[in-house]
């Protein structure tokens, strides 16, 4: 089997490590650097509860070899905020009760940071959208649309605040 | 309305407080059973069959353990050496651990890989070389009791065919007369398609033996940590595994919705494989194999609902066939075999019923779980408020007022049913009047009648549910015979603090602020200072787990009970602090007080540091208190839904218009939570009526056992939800509280169904079945219309 170095920057750390080449991120992430906030929900990139984001986009890190993140600048749900603070999607979720087994909570919340990020003002139906790669068997989604407009809320409240 | 007795800042009940669970979760810090490393960690893999039904005439093992890494393949032979091949069911069947002839269902263990690294087992599953005999599967449940049938279960004695039993409740000769004697009687084939709970969260477990100490540690994904430390020592205590020296502990769990109450033969494997090696084993299912494997629903349902021509129901019949794979593994408590299946005359107040049900094995998996339902009331309720629905069509009655025609009346509760169950309380009416005064019911059914003017196709559907949860009364509940208590232990600790351990475990309810509430209405103790634990056989008072939404009627009713009993022994402290007799002190939440001087008090936290430092005389010290529940009756959930759809008639596609959800679990301990809950269980409900379904062929492969293929609902499939509550106090639990999780689940399939072949009903269509897919409509709209 094939080893490759890689180096890259996870939630702000230079990491580097020999690898097989057939070794998914979702695992090197959870397995190789006890990142275990990312979640492997499924096999068909269909759940969404290993999304990371990756090169300011969110990926699918369950369907991604590690050799290719290899450069690559990478948050995970343990790097969107400083420790004991919350982001302001992770206070949204709290506020309005848009968690309640947490299994998919990481995903969603970094997959809401990519969908404002290119959406600051999301419809609902945007929002519905724009969160389908990712599955909650348990909230029924209602409060997690809700989590996602206050978090957009109060982001752009900042940005006028700041300029 | 429900009026708080606390302030916010205690959080008592009625308070919706932020959960006290969720920093973790939001951080990435929750510890699920994947994400428990121990030293020296081994992986495990299942090598599954790909035949539904086929002999084993070899299992190689070579190339596999030539694989560097490779540890050990474990078959049913190995087992069979400590004879722990086969496995009792909850329900006095058997199940394999591992064949060792025989596969019965496609994807059943065959044998396990154990490995040093997960890719390493992976490749191991692959070398490893089974060959396989084919047999003709048995997959049509309707077959199973032909003559010409195989018979699938000759290992076990005295059974000459493929019927698992027949079980019945109620009066079949009266009911038949009544149903022969009335004005209309409406009969239907209803089905309840196979569906899988697919929590997000996979089945698995980190299984750890110690050969010094002789300790067992499994970390399981579990619903029921203390039935499986028992049901492991039953099972397994032959080779030496004793009950004192199991300990299971269920970490974060991922979502149950009673898809982790089974004992899979995965966690029997690794428990095994650990004790001979040594070394924790970790198994980890894939989603294919957990969509494959387990189920639930998947009943048969022949229904005769008889009324007067001026709707008035008299008599409801059901016969069923239960399709239960190739064993009973369901997990209902003993003596119901049918769960709580007798629930079926639903909300409304006629005398004569019968139902009955014949169960029979088939070349399917296993499973029978309760899914987000207090066993099989799903297919109770869907049975009943399809045929109300289909009788008010039949004499052209508004589905609406068939039902206030019909219901049980606030003033007959205690109501007892006519098979055999004792309704606590309700007030059905008041429940559907608020939800059609919420979603505008009249001006609904006008616009309908527009649209169809118009030719266009708008359906309204309702289903008032009675659900009946919180098992249960031990002499009537229990699981291998272990009644179905729950339990609360609380310690106060001298600052006045808590820690307060429970029998159940949360798998994304809230127990650690639910229970923090209950206990802070009761002590007036914060919320914010009370710390809940559950999950851990070694530390928490033994129960019976969370499922059934049985957690608030018994443990929640503990947790009170608990508390009362601290409060009564507070009183006395007080009166010794107070200097006055226990008669002279009285109680307001938080703080004892002399009668008739409230200027002279002691605070809750006072007495709890007077427990520990100025202990009266002859007094216990310490400040703490234990309750094992054990209800009186089962608490009796209710609900009126309403759904309004519309379908176009050119391609089947189905919009769910709006959609009100009115509940009534009787007293609310944090209603954030509890909205939170109808949210989920309404999205498990819109997915069976409209989405899932596990598609066997006749070969008895399961054509949709990936998330490619089997819809579990996005937040596009999902309808924004509308809700609300009635409060009918639940007269017999210590809080009023009724339990509130699978209302939904139950309630939704009957109304989005009821919708949308209220849609179809001017073409003729008068029932389908669940799932309705769009292609379903339009193949029945294209049958309809050739007809017509
Ligand atoms: S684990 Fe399901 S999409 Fe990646
Ligand atoms: S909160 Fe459980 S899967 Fe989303």
């Amino acid at each position: 089997m094939g080893k490759h170095n890689v180096t890259m920057t996870i939630n702000g750390e230079s990491v580097t490590a020999e690898v097989d080449s057939r070794l998914l991120l979702v695992h090197f992430i959870r397995e190789n650097l006890d990142l275990t906030g990312t979640h492997i929900g499924c096999d068909t990139s269909n759940c969404g509860a290993c999304t990371i984001m990756l090169d300011g986009k969110s990926i699918k890190s369950c369907t991604y070899l590690t050799v290719r993140a290899d450069g690559a600048n990478i948050t995970t749900i343990e790097g969107v905020a400083a420790e004991g603070t919350n982001s302001h999607l992770q206070q949204a979720f709290h506020d309005q009760h848009g968690l309640h087994c947490g299994f998919c909570t990481p995903g969603m919340i970094i997959r809401s940071m990519d969908l404002l990020k290119t959406n600051p003002n999301p419809t609902e139906e945007e929002i519905r959208w724009g969160i389908s790669g990712n599955l909650c068997r348990c909230t029924g989604y209602n409060n997690i649309v809700k989590s996602v407009q206050q978090a957009a809320t109060e982001m752009a409240k900042e940005k006028e605040a700041s300029v | 309305m429900f009026k708080c007795k606390t302030s916010p800042e205690v959080g008592g009940m009625g308070h919706s407080v932020k959960r006290k669970e969720d920093a973790r979760f939001l951080h990435g810090k929750g510890n699920y059973v994947d994400d428990v490393k121990l030293p020296g960690q081994l992986m495990m893999v299942m090598v599954r069959s790909p035949y539904a039904y086929a002999k084993i005439k070899s299992i190689n093992k070579e190339k596999a353990l030539a694989i560097p890494g490779v540890l050990a393949v474990i078959t049913g032979y190995d087992l069979k050496e400590f004879n722990l091949h086969w496995m009792p069911t909850l329900l006095s069947d058997t199940q394999m651990v591992l064949p060792t002839d025989t596969v019965m269902h496609q994807s059943q263990e065959v044998c396990a890989v154990i490995a040093t690294d997960r890719y390493i087992a992976v490749d191991g599953a692959e070398a490893v070389e089974v060959d396989y005999e084919p047999m003709k599967a048995l997959v049509d449940p309707y077959k199973a009791l032909d003559d010409d049938a195989p018979l699938l279960r000759p290992d076990k004695e005295g059974q000459e065919d493929n019927q698992i039993y027949h079980w019945e409740k109620g009066d079949r000769a009266k009911t038949d007369d009544v149903i022969a004697k009335a004005d209309v009687v409406v009969k239907e084939r209803v089905y309840l398609p196979r569906i899988h709970v697919a929590s997000i969260e996979t089945c698995g477990c980190n299984a750890s033996y110690d050969k010094d100490t002789k300790k067992l540690t499994v970390y399981l994904t579990t619903q029921a940590p203390h039935a499986i430390r028992t049901i492991v020592a039953l099972v397994a205590g032959h080779v030496g595994l004793s009950e004192e020296k199991i300990r299971v502990i269920a970490p974060d769990i991922g979502g149950g919705f009673g898809g982790k109450v089974p004992v899979y033969p995965a966690y029997v494997v690794a428990i095994a494989a650990t004790f001979l090696i040594g070394k924790p084993v970790k198994w980890i299912e894939d989603r294919s194999e957990n969509l494959v494997n387990g189920f639930a629903r998947d009943y048969h349902m022949d229904c005769e609902l008889a009324a007067t021509k001026d709707g008035k129901i008299q008599a409801f019949k059901v016969s069923t066939l239960a399709d239960h794979g190739y064993t009973d593994s369901s997990a209902n408590p003993s003596k119901f075999p049918t769960g709580m299946f007798s629930i079926c005359t639903g909300s409304y107040d006629y005398e004569h019923a019968f139902a009955e049900l014949d169960a029979v094995y088939t070349n399917k998996a296993p499973g029978g779980v309760a899914y987000r339902c207090s066993f099989r009331v799903t297919e109770a309720v869907h049975a009943i408020e399809r045929m109300v629905d289909k009788l008010a069509a039949e004499i052209k009655m508004d589905p609406a007022e068939i039902r206030f025609k019909n219901f049980i009346k606030k003033e007959q509760f205690p109501y007892a049913s006519p098979l055999g169950w004792n309704y606590d309380s309700g007030d059905y009416k008041q429940t559907l009047e608020k939800a059609m005064e919420m979603i505008g019911y009249d001006d609904y059914k006008k616009e309908q009648a527009e649209k169809r003017a118009q030719g266009k196709l708008m359906g309204i559907g309702i289903c008032t549910f009675t659900e009946v949860v919180g098992a249960g009364p031990s002499k009537d509940f229990d699981i291998l015979g272990i009644a179905m208590f729950d339990s609360a232990e609380i310690r106060v600790h001298p600052t006045g603090k808590a820690l307060a351990r429970f029998g159940t475990k949360s798998q994304g309810q809230g127990h650690e602020t639910t229970y923090a509430q209950i206990l802070a209405e009761e002590l007036g103790i914060p919320y914010t200072d009370i710390e809940i634990d559950e999950g851990d056989t070694d530390t928490a008072p033994y129960g019976l787990g969370t499922y059934a939404s049985r957690s608030t009627p018994t443990a929640g009713a503990a947790a009170a009970m608990a508390a009362r009993k601290l409060k009564d022994k507070g009183r006395k402290i007080a009166a010794h602090l107070l200097e006055v007799s226990e008669e002279d002190i009285e109680w307001e939440v938080g703080k004892y007080f002399v009668k008739g001087a409230p200027e002279k008090s002691k605070t809750i936290q006072d007495v709890a540091f007077a427990a520990y430092t100025n202990i009266p005389p002859g007094m216990e010290p310490g400040f703490e208190a234990t309750h094992y529940y054990d209800p009186p009756n089962l608490t009796f959930p209710n609900g009126a839904y309403i759904c309004v759809v519309e379908v176009e008639e050119e391609t089947g596609a189905i919009d769910v218009k709006r959609f009100v959800a009115i509940d009534d679990c009787g007293n609310v301990i944090n209603p954030m939570i509890v909205e939170g809950q109808v949210h989920g269980g309404l999205t498990q409900g819109i997915a069976p009526a409209m989405y899932e379904g596990i598609v066997y062929d006749d070969e008895g492969n399961v054509l949709n056992g990936t998330l490619m293929d089997y819809l579990v609902p996005t937040a596009v499939e999902s309808p924004h939800w509308e809700t609300g509550h009635t409060i009918t106090p639940s007269p017999h639990h210590p809080l009023g509280a009724k339990g509130v999780a699978e209302s939904p689940t139950v309630g939704a399939p009957p109304a989005i169904a009821n919708a949308i072949i209220d849609a179809l009903y001017p073409l003729g269509i008068k029932h389908l079945d669940i799932p309705i897919t769009p292609d379903k409509v339009w193949d029945a709209i294209q049958v309809a219309k050739a007809k017509a």
